[in-house]
């Protein structure tokens, strides 16, 4: 077991376990943390993803260990209201069915969108790809992406 | 730790699995045309609440909580019920709070998710729980007001007098509405009243949603909980011997229990469960068919050929109408093993006391959990209570009750409360599969191209009846024969999205373009040739299907889809009738840079009236992407009794740059609505492979599509048009 010290959502934490623990299982079993989402585990399906220093990144493969440096913002600390542009454009789309993939999609749209602000509609459809969502809600990720990026 | 929050966290499901009405507080743009209202709990709110009925109760305040029975998965039920409700209660929607109610079986029938048969159960039942609840709060101010209940008219939760120019809030008059007998009969409105039904609601829950909030069973914490994780054994496998020595030791590691066939790994956390998982060594012996995919591909070709048939349905005499045949059309379609994979794993929470269970998480029939705690610990069904959070998604995995025995199992044995948690590997190799199918197809033309016979015989692999023999074509063939062949295989199936129809109206409809094809006729012109047939004189007598909504479809599919008058597209068709809805879809292929490229899918369906557009096109569009992704790409193979693909790195779903455009369309055919979770899922394969032929010359029959020799040269592109 080891302390590990990680600032996420601009606030400072300590936790104790065991070294190699994945930053996913921290957020989720320790600090209770738990939009974050555990789904493949493998870094496949993106539900587990975070900002890290403002990129977004796949918690489930990170050790939370290496990350002691860095900013971490979970989909709890996206935004103080849950009015990030992202967030609103999520909901005027309606975007979710099951809706356990979309914080993850909403972090990496997020992530993209702060470094392209003017994507193209294939930009969009790279930048999204590595999130699955199982209900099939492409077609309004892909819309409400649009949708932020125009409001920002 | 200091900063640990952990201890300060409730028991969440108290505070986020009941705050729907949490849609309000700190979100005003997403409802900035709702008036601003003060913010009470649900708690709050309930405290002085009168309640109408099993899904109603009205407070002083005006908030309207409903209850919604059903599991939500997705298909959007926790949104579009209260709907109901709050359509006849004539309800200010902006006023309405849901909440998912527990297991109730005294309240509610049919507390199940699957079969998309939530919304025609129970759309009498939601609307006569509102109009009963209106016609009460309507009765006790025309009581207060010594007026005739006739005077009165009821908008957005207001009742109001014309003639004096009085109103009052429903808040106001529910204490008193509340004392008055409920009728018996209640008149319900006109559907050309409708102001909420047949309009785009959001989604409840969005808020809640997009913020992360603890909503699904995996998310699910109580002070003092272990975590538990288990190793399955493969299909048709026992335990010979275990070696847990390793996996005790991982730090965090509380015990390893043993129950039946499974080894359970318990724990203060779920990351030392997983490694722990590992280090397990467990030995298994043969206890039964030990299968692998290849054994199945001979087992599928001797069955069909040589195997005891089920005759399902038998019309006139097929061996005559082959006979006399000017042209026979034959045609075998297989399809591999499909996991559910929901994007949220498997999970259960239960406590297990002596003489009562407490079980919280993610099911599709709460009964089913109840039934198989009753049977593991013997305590009384009544002594057991079921808590649905919202559900990651389903598929129909979560109809099974299998993940819900184990954590019942592994409370019991370690006396305390628990959460099991599998990881996706679980998910994926100890599943409860879409069942492998293979059919033979054979077609009869008489010289004028007319089908004078069909024959279907269907081998699955524990699919049960692999057939839906009373469905189309039945009732518009002369002589007709299908049957059955079950294979009892140690692997466990399961309902999976539009049971046996997400491949059968794949073969079917694939088969019938190519008699269409050999018939010389267009394949719309054929299909409407023969459902004119059936309307005419159905062969057997009463048809299962309604024709006219049959053909209701698939014209205005040809129509929207502009069939056949665009030379540069290249189209494919498939019609299908599953889950009391009717789905017709059109592919859309040109040729672009060289390469065929998959550009949109026209999906026309009646699903009676549509409750919610939004929910609506939301069930469409998944249900395409869905049926195309798994025709594409899934495939679960075994090995030795287990699954080769045993993560999303093998097992592959599809993903935003695999989804062409689908444009969809809705024939208002006046009928009541019915489900719409599964029907668009079972034409979209059949769609894409009919125009995959038209634009290439190169026919699919087997699934997925990635693996035919037939398509990995094709290069096909999908790109939105």
């Amino acid at each position: 077991m080891a302390i590990i010290n990680l600032k996420i959502n601009g606030k400072a934490h300590s936790v104790d376990v065991e070294e190699d623990t994945p930053l996913l299982w921290v957020l989720r079993d320790h600090l209770g943390l738990v939009g974050t989402k555990y789904s493949c585990g493998v870094a496949q399906c993106g539900a587990c993803t975070v900002h890290r220093n403002g990129e977004a990144m796949f918690s489930c493969i990170t050790p939370a260990a290496s990350l002691t440096e860095d900013e971490i913002t979970t989909i709890e600390g996206l935004s103080e209201n849950g009015d990030h542009p992202v967030q609103k454009a999520w909901a005027e789309v309606d975007v979710a069915q099951c809706g356990y993939c979309q914080a993850g999609q909403i972090m990496n749209a997020s992530a993209f969108l702060a470094k392209n602000q003017t994507p193209s509609m294939e930009e969009i459809d790279e930048a999204m790809n590595r999130n699955i969502c199982r209900c099939g809600t492409y077609h309004k990720i892909r819309e409400a992406v649009a949708m932020a990026a125009k409001s920002k | 730790m200091a900063t640990l929050t952990k201890a300060s966290r409730r028991d969440f499901l108290k505070i986020a699995g009941t705050t729907a009405g949490g849609l309000f507080i700190g979100f005003n743009w997403m409802s900035c045309d709702s008036p601003k209202m003060e913010v009470l709990s649900n708690e709050e709110v309930l405290a002085n609440a009168q309640k109408f009925n099993a899904y109603l109760s009205i407070a002083p305040s005006g908030d309207v909580v409903i209850y919604s029975p059903n599991p939500e998965l997705g298909q959007n039920i926790k949104t579009s019920f209260p709907m109901v409700v709050a359509e006849e209660l004539d309800a200010d929607w902006s006023r309405v709070r849901v909440i998912q109610a527990n297991l109730d079986t005294d309240q509610y029938e049919r507390q199940l998710t699957g079969g998309s048969g939530a919304m025609p159960h129970s759309w009498e039942r939601l609307r006569k729980a509102g109009a009963t609840a209106k016609y009460l709060l309507v009765a006790a101010a025309a009581k207060k007001w010594e007026v005739s209940a006739d005077e009165l008219s009821t908008s957005e939760g207001i009742i109001y007098h014309k003639a004096s120019g009085k109103k009052i809030g429903y808040g106001e008059v529910a204490n008193d509405a509340a004392l008055l007998t409920a009728p018996e009969e209640v008149t319900l409105k006109d559907k050309k009243d409708f102001k909420i039904i047949g309009t785009p609601v959001k989604n409840v829950e969005n808020a809640a949603i997009f913020t992360g909030e603890p909503l699904f069973g995996l998310d699910f914490y109580r002070e003092g909980m272990l975590h538990a994780m288990i190793q399955r054994a493969p299909f048709g496998m026992k335990i010979k011997s275990i070696d847990d020595a390793a996996a005790r030791n991982v730090a965090g590691v509380k015990d390893v229990v043993t129950f039946e066939n499974s080894v359970a790994v318990v724990g203060t956390s779920t990351w030392p469960l997983m490694k722990a998982k590992k280090l397990l060594k467990v030995e298994y012996e043969a206890d039964g068919k030990v299968e692998s995919s290849a054994d199945h591909d001979e087992i599928f070709k001797d069955l069909l050929a040589n195997g005891k048939a089920e005759v399902k349905r038998e019309d006139g005499n097929v061996n005559s109408a082959f006979k006399n045949a000017a042209q026979v059309v034959t045609a075998e379609y297989q399809c591999p093993f499909l996991s559910h994979s929901p994007m949220e794993p498997m999970n259960f929470f239960a406590h297990v006391q002596a003489d009562k269970v407490e079980l919280i998480g993610p099911t599709q029939t709460p009964e089913s959990a109840r039934r198989a705690a009753a049977e593991v610990t013997g305590i009384a069904p009544e002594n057991i209570s079921v808590e649905i959070t919202r559900l990651g998604g389903g598929f129909g995995r979560r109809l099974r009750a299998d993940y819900v025995a184990e954590a019942v199992h592994v409370s019991k044995m370690m006396n305390a409360p628990v959460k099991l948690t599998w990881s996706r590997e679980d998910d994926l190799t100890g599943g409860a599969y879409r069942p492998a199918v293979r059919y033979r197809f054979d077609a009869s033309l008489d010289a004028d191209g007319n089908m004078t016979g069909y024959k279907l015989r269907g081998v699955g692999m524990n699919a049960g009846n692999s057939t839906r023999e009373h469905n189309f074509p039945s009732g518009a063939v002369e002589n007709l024969l299908i049957e059955n062949v079950n294979y009892n295989s140690s692997i466990t199936t399961n309902a999976w999205r539009a049971p046996i129809t997400n491949f059968l109206a794949y073969a079917e409809q694939s088969f019938l373009d190519e008699v269409a094809l050999a018939a010389g006729k267009d394949p719309i012109a054929f299909r409407l040739e023969l459902m004119e047939k059936a309307k005419a004189n159905p062969v057997g007598g009463e048809l299962r299907y309604d024709v006219d909504r049959m053909i209701g479809v698939t014209k205005t599919a040809a129509e929207k889809s502009n069939w056949g008058k665009n030379p540069n597209v290249k189209q494919g068709f498939s019609v299908y009738f599953s889950h009391r809805t009717y789905v017709a879809q059109v592919a859309d292929i040109e040729m672009e840079n060289g390469t065929p490229t998959l550009k949109k899918i026209h999906v026309v369906t009646d699903c009676g009236m549509v409750v919610n557009p939004t929910g609506a096109d939301h069930q469409v569009r998944g249900g395409v992407v869905d049926g195309m992704g798994h025709a594409m790409y899934g495939n679960l193979t075994f090995e030795g009794g287990l699954p080769t693909q045993t993560n999303f790195d093998k097992y592959r779903l599809i993903r935003m740059k695999e989804v062409p455009a689908v444009d969809t369309y809705y024939v208002d055919s006046g009928f009541d609505p019915t489900g719409l979770g599964e029907p668009c899922l079972p034409p979209t394969g059949g769609a894409i492979a009919n125009a995959i032929f038209s634009a290439t010359q190169r026919r699919l029959r087997s699934q997925p599509f990635i693996e035919q020799k037939e398509f990995t040269d094709l290069n096909l592109g999908i790109k939105r048009a």
